[in-house]
């Protein structure tokens, strides 16, 4: 396939999906509290766009920041884990446990503890709840991943601990941090949005927010405009992340 | 690189009745050697005979269930190639060379210079920058070794270090490692599977058998290294390769 074909052939889907969509409302004349019409939503998004770019920079930040946090407690923790099999064995049924517990189920109570006048500090705690796991196993399997030969040639040499962490162990990790932080970034944003939908009103301002805030309002053409402006966000988040990935790994390999 | 005189002793290594057990079942022994400086030994027998495991031994990476294992060489003296070629992935050519060096506390300056040197003896001039993965298999084996002999071991250990790569390449690597092994001449073992390769490149082949391993038969070779040009063809080597192989073929059939 080329890159023409590769480019168009969603296009050509997605206008289709639109164009139908759009001659179905007028068609079978919709009302828009129901479902608006493409056009309609168009129109949304341009009168709202301001509203909606600082709703999506709300919801991104405390995304961005919640990945910074749950970095910085999972980065040493994992270096201590692969240092010591008994810290690993008692911090990896916790993680498990933390990684298999839906977020939605601990999202009324961390709101809860935040308090209405902060409901920022719930967004970001739970975004950095999700973040965590897929840091932490990606760093610690990565930092156990080095070759048994080369970990033999280290012995070899007499090499310290810290020489071992950090000319082996340290850089072999690196592809699998890189895929650790990948899906990291795509489960802060849903963290992010889970806990702005359970704080509900109140003073959250995010994109997830806007759209619970508009469907109660029956202001259907914002809340697809909201949407529309959240995948759009997702999308390029996530895009970001795999195109710096593709990049770093092409330098740690060199080709 | 000067040559190493032995300090302390006629032999760099000797393994002495060692017995190894995993989990209580015997792998190899009761097995002796004693590697002798400027000697090369080759080491022949089946699939797991336990000859990965007198190498390790002999590195000191591994301790005996039984027995006894000396080693003379210091920290840093004793260099092992892989049967592959076991580069950080992450690392120039260059670095990967230089790092036994680094670990041993030499700066990074003086570090670099004899790594470059090193990759220069097996003729690498050029690829200093390239990383493995935009290696060939021979190229990258040949970093491996320049790894090997840039911290000037007193003990050089190779576990079956051509097996991936193709006939001629392998040849070639052969011949470049005897003439530089001879500049120095550390004492050197190798694990092979390949009878031809064992009678070329040692003065003492030592057949192993299994269950658990033990030296089933030993031939000693004329030393006269680097081999000339003719000798895969003179009857020294006929002889030796078909005594050797009788022996191999004994030491297998006992296995199945």
């Amino acid at each position: 396939m080329n890159r023409l074909a590769a480019i168009v052939a969603p296009a050509t889907l997605c206008l289709a999906l639109l164009v139908g969509w759009e001659l179905a409302c007028r068609g079978l004349q919709l009302p828009v509290y129901l479902l608006p019409a493409p056009s309609g939503i168009a129109v949304a998004l341009a009168e709202h766009a301001g509203s909606l770019f600082q709703a999506a920079w709300v919801t991104l930040s405390s995304a961005l920041l919640a990945l910074l946090l749950a970095a910085l407690v999972a980065g040493p923790l994992a270096l201590s884990a692969a240092v010591s099999p008994l810290i690993e064995r008692a911090v990896q049924p916790l993680a498990v446990t933390l990684q298999v517990t839906p977020v939605v189920a601990i999202a009324p109570l961390v709101v809860s503890w935040a308090g209405l006048d902060h409901p920022e500090y719930a967004t970001t705690a739970l975004a950095a709840v999700v973040a965590f796991f897929p840091l932490f196993s990606g760093a610690l399997t990565g930092l156990k991943s080095a070759d048994p030969d080369l970990e033999r040639l280290f012995d070899l040499y007499g090499a310290t601990a810290g020489q071992r962490l950090w000319r082996l162990r340290a850089p072999a990790a690196t592809p699998f941090v890189l895929e650790g932080v990948k899906v990291a970034v795509g489960l802060s944003v849903i963290g992010a949005v889970v806990a702005e939908i359970s704080a509900g009103s109140g003073r959250s301002q995010g994109l997830a927010w806007t759209i619970v805030e508009t469907t109660h309002q029956l202001r259907m053409a914002e809340t697809f405009a909201a949407l529309f402006a959240l995948a759009i966000l997702a999308v390029a988040l996530h895009a970001v992340t795999r195109s710096a990935e593709v990049e770093i790994l092409r330098k740690w390999r060199g080709r | 690189m000067t040559a190493s005189s032995p300090a302390s002793g006629p032999t760099v290594a000797s393994l002495q009745d060692v017995v190894v057990q995993y989990d209580g079942r015997p792998v190899l022994g009761p097995f002796s050697l004693d590697l002798t400086p400027g000697a090369s030994v080759a080491l022949v027998g089946p699939s797991g005979c336990g000859k990965s495991t007198a190498l390790r031994l002999l590195a000191g990476l591994e301790q005996p269930t039984q027995g006894v294992v000396r080693r003379t060489p210091g920290r840093g003296e004793t260099a092992v190639v892989f049967q592959s070629p076991t580069l950080a992935p992450w690392a120039t050519a260059l670095d990967n060379v230089a790092l036994p060096l680094r670990l041993s506390g030499i700066a990074a300056g003086p570090a670099t210079d004899q790594a470059r040197a090193a990759l220069a003896r097996v003729g690498l001039v050029g690829s200093e920058r390239k990383k493995p993965a935009q290696l060939s298999g021979g190229m990258a084996m040949r970093v491996s070794i320049a790894r090997a002999l840039a911290t000037a071991p007193r003990l050089l250990l190779m576990d079956e270090p051509f097996a991936a790569l193709d006939e001629i390449t392998r040849r070639r690597l052969a011949d470049d490692v005897m003439s530089l092994w001879t500049e120095a001449r550390p004492a050197l073992l190798f694990i092979t599977h390949s009878v031809e390769e064992a009678v070329y490149m040692a003065d003492r082949v030592i057949v192993m058998g299994p269950g658990p391993g033990r030296i089933v038969a030993e031939h000693a070779l004329p030393d006269g290294f680097p081999r000339p040009p003719r000798f895969r063809t003179s009857p020294v080597f006929r002889d030796a390769v078909e005594h050797v192989s009788l022996a191999l073929q004994t030491a297998m059939e006992s296995a199945a």
